[in-house]
């Protein structure tokens, strides 16, 4: 049953999800530069660079085709799709039975498909290297991010996000093994999702080095607005489902305004934790070698397999 | 009219061709705008056939007075039937209509009468195929099936590259043909006792419980012969050499639902006629599925040849089929009828989006052949310019195939997904560990296959052209071509969207097979929502992310053109250095070079770079040459083997043909003492 409050509380969710995305990623910043002895520019310096891309004119290259004008509006698209069916402040959601994690997972998958297309569309070396370099990347984070959701799942006996939610907050607590295994995996993959860095450096436009930049070298203005503001809400995503599956302790249950606003504050805590965490993980790491990926992401596959076997064995 | 009166005329149209078409090859226009729109019109009415065959759920059956004397063709039209029909039907009907088109490309050097006629006789063969109630008849036509498109294989026959293809399509061919028959042989054996030949039909089959030994060697030698057909790995040789050569419209009838009929065999030997089995059958389809689904894709990745490249993608997708399958089967033997109903349905859902998505690749592909006169990735690039129609649907293939929502490969992947999950139900401690290993490899062969598909569309539409050929001859293709790979388009989209309504359509068939209906739907919403298990367990609406994703981009476009926007057009960026030319761009060997380097190990590779001796300067030389051929290891390891062996055999039984009459009659006596012995 679709009923108003429920409506309400979805379109809050998404304005959460688009406004308080960029102050994460200017949380980081500012952590990050704290760490490091830098100035910082504030936690709203990401605004000001959106607004500044936005009100800018678009430059294309003479034969980008619609896939390169297209893609924006479809990364955007289905990023905020994504934001509405994850439990952020309550599980109370219309849209949460859109899909279950597997689901999520290959909704990430298209914006992947199209931003490497796009990557491919105006024919610079770059772009191509982009693009190659995300893909094969993605076939082996795609494994090892599927073991995590099974492992996550096989406690709650069911893939729908809402479920997995309810019955690790409000279920009995257990302090179970295969979680921390599984969240361990999950970490190497978020970072290898939203090219974070020992995977991908979103800071460098170093040709040796870029991934994700490489295949949006090409963009400008408004498109270049959409992109950068998908990727910030992509990590704001992540991290929450990483919250959602692992630590939902505090998400609101009904739709009441007050348990509501406490699962606020619980979100931003725990998301202010985890760009903390986030941050030690990029300052204490160096980017590594394209090749060296492979033993990262096996070995995540490798952890979360192990969460996976101390299920059935411990549980 | 019932669904069989209706796939009786559809056959009788196919056969109708066969004698008019000759009649009027004087006027070839007329001719193929005729014999076309006949097997457009037969398709469309055995996919209405299988359509209410499976809606309506009975059976019919039929006896027909041909044949040898005393062993009549019986057919039967059953749901499971039915749902082939339809595939084969559905698919067919698009593909005859881009053949009108396609086909007139083809009438200026070469006889059109011979491609109509074996067009005809082939798509009848597959009708026939999933018709058939007896094991001769359907022998009968699963050679017509493999014969006629063994010559629609050999229709550019003046290329070396296709007679030999056509060749080892035959060979391999022929040796599953000889295992189904063998299998039928037991399985007709243990029917009514070796004497008589009563239990050739398949009614008797289905009444008659095996004996576990006899139902082993029945279901491997029928798994052999299907496997064939289908290419499984290791049997999947001939898919990439048959494939590429044939004419486009012919490859996507091959890929798309001739390897199906051997999924339908298979479902009709395993579910319908033996019935009771032990788990490990189970196992064994399961692994080979999940080897043929990570290999099938891996060396996909390696093809810049388009129509090759999809020839490895059909190996894949069958690979997808035969887990969900494997699954179903595993999920029978513990008892588990819901959960086979699911992981079935998941099969035969792949099944028929396979058919959907793949034929529309290669009618794609056809189409790109047809504008460029080239099949080489590395000659073409940025054809959206040239070709929008065709780019469009191709990339409505890609997303379809690469499993992403809201189309239809999604769905069955998804499903397949959710089986796997499903398996902690088994009960055995090690089947519920490796099982979930076999969700990652799926999970690791759709990544790959969103790679390959990247890749392919990138290469090819995406970009500047590559071509030594001059771009400007490169045309779009004409309006039947179009037409086809829309209706194909459109459905993929619909399969997609609507999972819950063709699946409610099909729900019947895994009742039948397995004892099991999956609930698939829940709430108001019902059409909306795919909950195939539980509504706490999982749910999926394609619905909802299509409208979703359109809404929200629907909104951002209008907020960011409320005011004047401008686009300014600007050269590439080069960097400063000197002009781009399009040889620097990625192309489909570079795209691939990280795969190829992590999954080297699984390939025959060898790649030599060689400086061109300088002419200038001895630190610059002039060019590098490069030279690459990454092979499929399965040629060395089996075939080559196999083939050697062979010939051994038949040198040293050549021994005996020694060419003297008394050596000879040598022979002739030996053998009468021979038979006097044993027999007398």
């Amino acid at each position: 049953m679709i009923d108003f409050s429920s409506v309400i509380i979805e379109l809050v969710q998404i304005l959460i999800l688009l406004f308080a995305a960029p102050a994460f990623i200017g949380w980081i910043k500012t952590v990050k530069c704290l760490l490091q002895g830098r100035t910082y520019a504030g936690v709203f310096q990401p605004y000001r660079d959106i607004m500044k891309l936005f009100s800018k004119e678009v430059i294309l290259a003479e034969n980008a085709s619609w896939i390169f004008r297209f893609t924006p509006y479809v990364v955007f698209g289905v990023t905020v799709l994504i934001g509405g069916i994850i439990p952020l402040v309550s599980i109370d959601l219309p849209l949460a039975a859109t899909a279950d994690v597997i689901a999520l997972v290959m909704l990430f998958a298209i914006i992947r498909f199209f931003t490497a297309l796009a990557g491919m569309d105006i024919g610079t070396a770059f772009g191509g290297m982009g693009s190659s370099r995300e893909m094969t990347i993605a076939s082996l984070a795609e494994p090892a991010m599927l073991m995590v959701v099974f492992t996550a799942s096989l406690a709650a006996n069911s893939t729908s996000l809402t479920h997995m939610v309810q019955v690790m907050a409000h279920g009995q607590f257990i302090l179970r093994p295969s979680l921390a295994f599984a969240l361990l995996a999950f970490i190497m993959v978020h970072l290898t999702e939203t090219g974070r860095v020992p995977v991908d450096n979103p800071a460098t436009h170093l040709e040796l080095t870029m991934i994700h930049e490489a295949m949006i070298l090409e963009y400008s203005g408004r498109h270049l607005a959409l992109i950068e503001w998908a990727g910030m809400m992509k990590l704001f995503i992540y991290s929450a489902l990483g919250i959602a599956i692992f630590c939902p302790w505090g998400i609101a249950a009904t739709d009441d305004p007050a348990g509501m606003v406490l699962g606020g504050l619980w979100l931003a805590c725990k998301l202010a934790a985890g760009g903390v965490i986030l941050v030690l993980i990029e300052t204490g790491l160096a980017k590594m070698r394209l090749f060296r990926l492979t033993e990262y992401l096996g070995g995540a596959f490798l952890l979360a397999t192990l969460g996976m076997l101390s299920f059935f064995i411990l549980e | 009219m019932t669904p069989f009166d209706l796939a009786t005329i559809s056959i009788l149209l196919l056969l109708c061709t066969l004698i008019l078409t000759p009649c009027v090859s004087r006027f070839r226009s007329f001719s193929i705008h005729l014999s076309f729109s006949i097997t457009a019109v037969a398709s469309l009415s055995a996919f209405i056939a299988g359509l209410l065959a499976v809606h309506r759920g009975g059976n019919t059956s039929a006896i027909l007075q041909m044949g040898l004397p005393d062993l009549p063709f019986h057919l039967r039209l059953d749901p499971l039937a039915g749902f082939f029909l339809a595939v084969i039907g559905l698919l067919a009907f698009f593909v005859s209509v881009y053949s009108i088109d396609y086909v007139k490309g083809f009438s200026a050097d070469r006889s059109i009468t011979r491609f109509i006629v074996f067009f005809s006789l082939f798509i009848a063969g597959m009708f026939l195929v999933v018709l058939a109630d007896d094991a001769f008849f359907f022998m009968v036509a699963w050679e017509l099936m493999a014969v006629s498109s063994y010559f629609l294989v050999m229709y550019e026959d003046e290329k070396a590259e296709n007679r030999r293809a056509a060749y080892l399509y035959i060979v391999i061919a022929h040796i599953g043909a000889i295992a189904i028959l063998l299998s039928f042989g037991v399985m007709a054996g243990l029917a009514n006792g070796f004497e008589s030949f009563q239990g050739y039909t398949f009614a008797s089959m289905r009444a008659t419980s095996y004996p576990a030994a006899w139902a082993t060697a029945a279901f491997f030698l029928a798994f052999f012969g299907f496997a064939a057909k289908a290419g499984v790995i290791p049997l999947h040789v001939w898919l990439p050499e048959a494939h590429p050569v044939a004419p486009s419209n012919v490859s996507a009838l091959m890929s798309g639902v001739m390897l199906k009929t051997s999924i339908y065999g298979i479902i009709r030997v395993v579910f319908d006629f033996l019935k009771v089995f032990p788990w490990w059958w189970g196992g064994i389809v399961l692994a080979l599925g999940l080897i043929s689904a990570v290999l099938g894709v891996l060396y996909a990745l390696m093809q810049h040849d388009l129509k090759r490249l999809l020839a490895y993608h059909s190996v894949e997708n069958i690979g997808i089929i035969l887990i969900g399958l494997g699954l179903a089967m595993l999920f029978t033997t513990f008892h588990l009828p819901v959960l086979a109903a699911l992981a079935l349905i998941a099969a035969l859902y792949h099944t028929l989006n396979h058919a959907m998505f793949k034929g529309l690749l290669f009618m794609g592909a056809g189409a790109v052949l047809h504008a460029t006169h080239e099949r080489n990735m590395e000659e073409m690039g940025g054809l959206i310019h040239r070709m929008p129609w065709t780019a469009v649907f191709f990339l409505i293939g890609c997303v379809s195939i690469a499993a992403l929502p809201p189309f239809n490969g999604f769905v069955s992947e998804w499903l397949t997904f959710q089986a796997f999950l499903l398996s902690p139900a088994l009960h055995r401690p090690i089947l519920s560990l490796l099982i979930p290993l076999g969700a990652a490899l799926l999970a690791l062969t759709g990544a790959l296959a969103a790679a390959c598909f990247v890749k392919a569309f990138g290469v090819t539409f995406l970009g500047h052209w590559r071509g030594h050929n001059p771009v400007d001859r490169v045309h779009e293709i004409g309006w039947s071509m179009r037409s086809g790979m829309f209706l194909a388009s459109v459905t993929c989209f619909a399969l997609g969207i609507f999972p819950t309504v063709v699946i409610n359509w099909m729900d019947i068939l895994a009742e039948k097979l397995t004892g099991g209906r999956i609930a698939t739907s829940a709430g108001r919403f019902g059409w909306m929502w795919l909950t195939p298990y539980a509504h706490e367990r999982a749910s999926y609406s394609g619905f909802n992310v299509f409208i979703g994703i359109l809404v929200v981009v629907f909104i951002a476009y209008i907020l960011l053109h409320t005011r004047k926007t401008t686009i300014r057009r600007v050269p590439i960026w080069d960097c400063g250095f000197e002009r781009l030319t399009p040889r620097m761009q990625y192309n489909a060997t570079s795209f691939s070079m990280p795969i190829r380097r992590i999954f080297g190990f699984l390939f025959h590779i060898r790649e030599e770079a060689q400086a061109v001796p300088p002419v200038r300067h001895p630190a610059y030389p002039e060019r590098l040459r490069y030279r690459l051929k990454v092979s499929d290891r399965f040629w060395n390891w089996f075939y080559e083997p196999a083939g050697e062996l062979a010939f051994f055999i038949a040198r040293k039984i050549g021994n005996l043909q020694k060419g003297r009459i008394q050596v000879y009659l040598i022979y002739s006596f030996v053998t009468i003492i021979v038979l006097l012995v044993f027999l007398g």
